[in-house]
């Protein structure tokens, strides 16, 4: 007798994470190809999210692993959490406060985009607010 | 046990803990390729956030098709994967070379069609530089910088993971894994699904974003 290595699971489980990841892949790629104005990057989003979810805690085993081990796996995606959390609380309050730069999509806050390259006056490039 | 007894580490009482510590030692270096490739979306975020209208229009000319075949490639063979290692945990042998070498198959797969969409992006003038299509704002350079920087590198992850998963067929040709002993073959596929997570955001973030 052996002692069980890792959680075994069933050919029936991954089979049917495999199954809905695909129709996963369907659906993500079905709705990108509808205009539904801002819902589209919502769902983009939330798809890769839910697909990220069934792997790590079925393909890798985390749902029935050891609780030392999801306390690790937390901990590798809190940090980006707060890394994406900090950066984008700048970039997205950016014209709140007067007399602070103005937010990005403001028109004319960043040059528009052409084929030629912009002109770098300080107050529309935005290498000159880094 | 006498077959696990070179396998096992003198550190560890016994197999199930040794594969508890390998495990955490793998989420670990997992957990800084999350920031790895966190770093690079953080600045696809900032860039497409300051520059929308390039991004989306930039995005316009990824190659979805090629792009969905890739995500269904790699979506399998993280089943062929797990299927390996299902096959390792019960000792049967056959399959887990069977389903390693599937894996691998389909990996090198998702090379080829990457392969022919690059070759179909640099014929496009799709390089940032001095040959950058003039059909795209200037802008869109960020975003076909961003595109190679992160498909090149998760394309490296990938030949890095069938690179391990040949060492790790070969170990199973040998016969070097039974049921008491198949730790590498768990820890190989953490690393195999990793990338495959990845993927599947890349495909979000640059073929699906913005089609609209």
């Amino acid at each position: 007798m052996t002692p069980p290595s890792a959680p075994i699971v069933s050919r029936k489980t991954y089979v049917w994470v495999w199954v809905t990841l695909l129709l996963l892949l369907a659906l993500n790629w079905g709705l990108a190809q509808l205009n539904l104005g801002r819902f589209n990057l919502v769902a983009t989003l939330a798809i890769p999210f839910i697909q990220s979810l069934l792997m790590i805690l079925y393909l890798m085993h985390v749902r029935a692993g050891p609780a030392l081990t999801r306390v690790f796996v937390a901990a590798g995606f809190i940090w980006l959490i707060i890394m994406l959390d900090l950066a984008l609380s700048d970039y997205f309050t950016r014209g709140a406060v007067p007399g602070m730069m103005r937010r990005s999509w403001e028109h004319g806050a960043w040059p528009t985009p052409t084929t030629e390259f912009p002109a770098q006056t300080p107050a529309s490039s935005p290498a000159s607010h880094r | 046990m006498a077959e696990t007894r070179g396998a096992l580490a003198e550190q560890f009482d016994d197999m199930p803990q040794q594969l508890e510590a390998s495990t955490l030692g793998m989420w670990t270096f997992l957990a800084t390729e999350v920031l790895f490739f966190g770093a690079l979306i953080l600045s696809y975020v900032d860039y497409r956030h300051f520059y929308w209208e390039a991004f989306a229009a930039a995005g316009r000319h990824a190659k979805i098709l090629h792009g969905t075949i890739n995500t269904f490639l790699l979506l399998t063979s993280s089943l062929t994967m797990s299927l390996a290692i299902q096959a390792a945990q019960q000792g049967r042998n056959r399959p887990l070379l069977g389903f390693l070498l599937l894996t691998i198959f389909l990996g090198l797969c998702f090379l080829s069609v990457k392969g022919l969409e690059y070759k179909s992006d640099i014929d496009e003038h799709l390089v940032p530089g001095r040959h950058f299509t003039h059909e795209l704002p200037v802008q869109g350079q960020i975003y076909w910088f961003l595109y190679w920087m992160l498909t090149g590198v998760h394309s490296l992850h990938l030949v890095a993971g069938i690179g391990v998963l040949v060492v790790i067929a070969w170990l199973c040709a040998r016969g070097t894994f039974s049921q008491a002993y198949h730790n590498p073959v768990i820890i190989s596929g953490l690393y195999w699904h990793f990338v495959d997570l990845v993927w599947v955001w890349l495909y979000a973030l640059l073929y699906l974003i913005n089609r609209h």
